[in-house]
């Protein structure tokens, strides 16, 4: 098992988010009568990941990033609760959640130190997963703040870099006794 | 048994009971026309997909059962788009059937192909695309379902033409608890808790306001509302949508409230220790100002949608459930408390009806029609179960305010959406689904030339509906902004006092046509019309182009800035 990256400072993650967790019927059409909700009702989204969430692909979960400046956390889940295909909203505050996200990062070797960037993703505890004679790409999977870091030193290093990230998937974080019983 | 997806869709639709479809056929819809022919469904064949929509929405609200418009794909779907808009905002159970080209062709951009289902998603409740004919009955029992239960609204079901040609075998659509919806649950009873914190706080109230809307009317808890309202002696006001839903007549009621609300309604409830909204949803229009609105109220908010409370405004007691249900216990809950007669309360509201009753002047000799008059003399002269039907502007709140609603089912119009040109249609659906009653559509001229062409509908399938068109020759409400936030600087409003001769027009639409012009003409229209029962008929009143709606609170403004007539203004 890869070591836990290292989690990094959080302020770079917007302070007044919060995690939805939808469970979802995999029918046609659904993520965009989500999508389309969020927009006409004027709410805002940081990020969104959808994945199949049972074996027979009957579900899927939606894992929604919202602004919860732009509208009352309830109002979200209500209008969010009359769409048909919802079936089940988690609602997860930050603190009651674990949350990860993934980065991938194209560097142009011109600009890069070799040693330097290694030493970087070392750090990071990001990995190198693919390379040609002009460009590496780097992977780092960890929780949003802890990309935010990496992705702040990648920008300030290689003013070309090309970046991507997935949007923050979730679950409720587990309680202390439930870690216990798993790890006796 | 093998049939057709089209004969599956006529079948079902059979099955769940309907008696009426309003439509439109077309190149998309062509195979589902057929087996319409061996149908014992009703079809009324409109002159425009619009008033297909319009009529199942009258139809729907006038009866309590879902109204259903069937159009072809493309132009036929685009055209009932503001219906099905209208029917979200109002809540009325609609289920609209679209042709749609065939599975292999969408995406194409194929003839009169339209991403309809993509359209409507966010002015319906869900929407489906059948992708194979065996979905067809199981679809078309959701459909029903989730149009009529929990908040009702407008559903959608899009169907390719090769879905409706190839073949499936039968099976009856299943009945509500069979459907597999494992995301739609409606609440329907109102948690015990919270019931009782709701007695207990009206209870305690010194000026409550029972603040009724639509959802009232939706649930059909008219009787129950009367019973609750007896018990605790509290004023009731019925907004725009629940106009009869409590009765005009009752010595309770205190009228409509909200922009062109009477002065009691809408202060009553700006001064109230405690609004008890059923079924209402603090709409702009009835709040004015939201942050000025009823500051000293707490709220008790009684609704079937979870998501409306505190949507607008916070409750202290939030009950989601159906409103008969809710007001049902919330009355077995009162018998547990005292309730006072709210004497200092009563006084007060009485001493304001007295002050600032909804005002008028009336014509003077030789001087022009007022619409109020013809309001009030319409419902003098017509039977005490008609359903009055109205379009949108001035006409509708002279109507709303001067007609004596005591039955519920009897004012139709367009609420939320504002929608011009809905009387005309809405009131042939009404008449469709009520033939025994009397239905009088209440329109302005501008309205009344957006969608009067139903009225060939009318003549055409003997639906003997009655239209009063309150012709100013202006489009009258916008007139009254700019006369009187704009500077009289009127821009585009006026209309024509000639075109178009409305005589004639209804006349060449195989209707009676009437006009008249000065008060002695009034009672011998309305007599005359409301003895012709065997095709619509048309009076053309030509009213005075001056007259505004009072009370008015300006847009934007705190409900405390009411602006009453001007006789009764202080001054005069």
């Amino acid at each position: 098992m890869a070591p836990e990256p290292f989690l990094g400072r959080t302020e770079y993650t917007p302070v007044r988010h919060h995690i939805l967790s939808v469970l979802v019927e995999n029918k046609a059409g659904v993520l965009s009568r989500v999508a389309g909700l969020f927009s006409r009702r004027g709410f805002n989204i940081y990020s969104l990941a959808v994945a199949p969430a049972d074996d027979h692909e009957r579900f899927s979960r939606i894992t929604i990033v919202v602004d919860a400046e732009s509208a009352p956390l309830s109002q979200v889940v209500g209008q969010l609760n009359k769409l048909i295909n919802v079936v089940e909203i988690r609602d997860l505050a930050p603190e009651e959640a674990v949350e990860r996200e993934l980065l991938l990062a194209t560097v142009h070797r011109a600009e890069a130190d070799r040693e330097v960037l290694l030493a970087q993703i070392a750090d990071a505890g990001a990995s190198m997963i693919d390379f040609s004679s002009d460009s590496v790409t780097v992977s780092l999977s960890g929780t949003p703040g802890a990309l935010d870091e990496f992705e702040r030193i990648l920008t300030e290093h290689y003013p070309s870099i090309e970046i991507q990230r997935t949007g923050r998937v979730a679950l409720p974080r587990l309680n202390f006794s439930t870690e216990a019983s798993l790890s006796s | 048994m093998k049939i057709t997806g089209a004969q599956a869709l006529i079948k079902s639709l059979e099955a769940l009971g309907t008696e009426v479809i309003f439509g439109y056929p077309g190149g998309a819809i062509l195979p589902v026309y057929d087996p319409i022919i061996d149908s014992t469904i009703r079809h009324v064949l409109v002159r425009h997909e619009q008033g297909a929509g319009h009529m199942a929405e009258g139809y729907a609200q006038a009866t309590g059962r879902p109204g259903v418009a069937m159009v072809t794909s493309g132009p036929g779907a685009t055209n009932i788009v503001t219906p099905i808009a209208n029917a979200y905002m109002d809540s009325t159970p609609l289920v609209v059937i679209t042709g749609q080209v065939a599975t292999g062709s969408i995406g194409t951009d194929a003839f009169q192909e339209c991403d309809i289902t993509g359209i409507t998603m966010g002015i319906t409740k869900h929407n489906w695309l059948i992708k194979d004919a065996s979905e067809i009955p199981r679809v078309i029992a959701e459909a029903f379902h989730v149009a009529t239960t929990g908040r009702p609204g407008p559903v959608l079901v899009d169907v390719p033409k090769d879905v409706s040609q190839s073949e499936m075998e039968w099976y009856d659509p299943p009945m509500p608890e069979a459907l597999d919806l494992p995301g739609y649950h409606p609440q329907v009873t109102g948690n015990r808790d919270l019931i009782a914190q709701a007695a207990s706080l009206m209870a305690q109230a010194e000026q409550p306001v029972l603040y009724v809307g639509g959802g009232v009317l939706k649930a059909r808890a008219s009787e129950a509302l009367v019973q609750l309202a007896e018990a605790i002696h509290a004023p009731v006001v019925t907004t725009l949508m629940a106009r009869g839903a409590f009765p005009d007549t009752h010595p309770q009621c205190l009228g409509m409230p909200g922009m062109h609300g009477n002065y009691t309604a809408v202060t009553a409830m700006q001064k109230s220790d405690l609004l008890i909204s059923l079924g209402a949803r603090f709409d702009d229009r009835i709040t004015g100002k939201i942050d000025a609105f009823a500051p000293n109220a707490k709220i008790i908010h009684v609704d079937i949608d979870p998501a409306e409370l505190g949507k607008v405004r916070r409750p202290d007691v939030g009950i989601s459930g159906d409103c008969r249900v809710v007001i049902e216990e919330l009355i077995m809950a009162c018998q547990k408390e005292t309730f006072s007669t709210l004497e200092s309360w009563w006084t007060q509201l009485n001493e304001w009806q007295a002050r600032f009753p909804v005002h008028y002047e009336e014509s003077q000799d030789g001087g022009m029609l007022k619409p109020q008059t013809i309001i009030e003399m319409l419902a003098a002269n017509s039977p005490d179960d008609t359903i009055v039907v109205s379009g949108v502007g001035q006409h509708q709140m002279w109507a709303s305010l001067h007609w004596t609603f005591d039955y519920p089912y009897t004012w139709i119009n367009s609420g939320g959406a504002g929608t011009m040109g809905f009387a005309v249609p809405a009131a042939i659906g009404v008449k469709a689904g009520r033939p025994e009653r009397t239905v009088w559509a209440i329109d302005g001229d501008g309205c009344f030339q957006m969608t009067a062409q139903e009225l060939v509908t009318a003549r055409s399938e003997g639906i003997p509906v009655k239209v009063a068109i309150l012709n100013n020759s202006y489009l009258g409400m916008v007139r009254q902004w700019q006369e009187m936030f704009y500077e009289e600087r009127y821009s585009e409003v006026y209309l024509s006092s000639d075109l178009p001769n409305y005589v004639m027009w209804a006349e060449s639409m195989g209707c009676v046509g009437i006009r008249v012009d000065t008060p002695e003409e009034v009672l011998p229209a309305i007599e005359k019309a409301n003895s012709i029962n065997d095709r619509p008929v048309v009076i053309d009143f030509r009213i005075d182009a001056s007259e505004k709606v009072f009370p008015m609170v300006p847009s934007g403004s705190s409900n405390d800035e009411i602006v009453v007539h001007p006789s009764q203004q202080e001054g005069n």
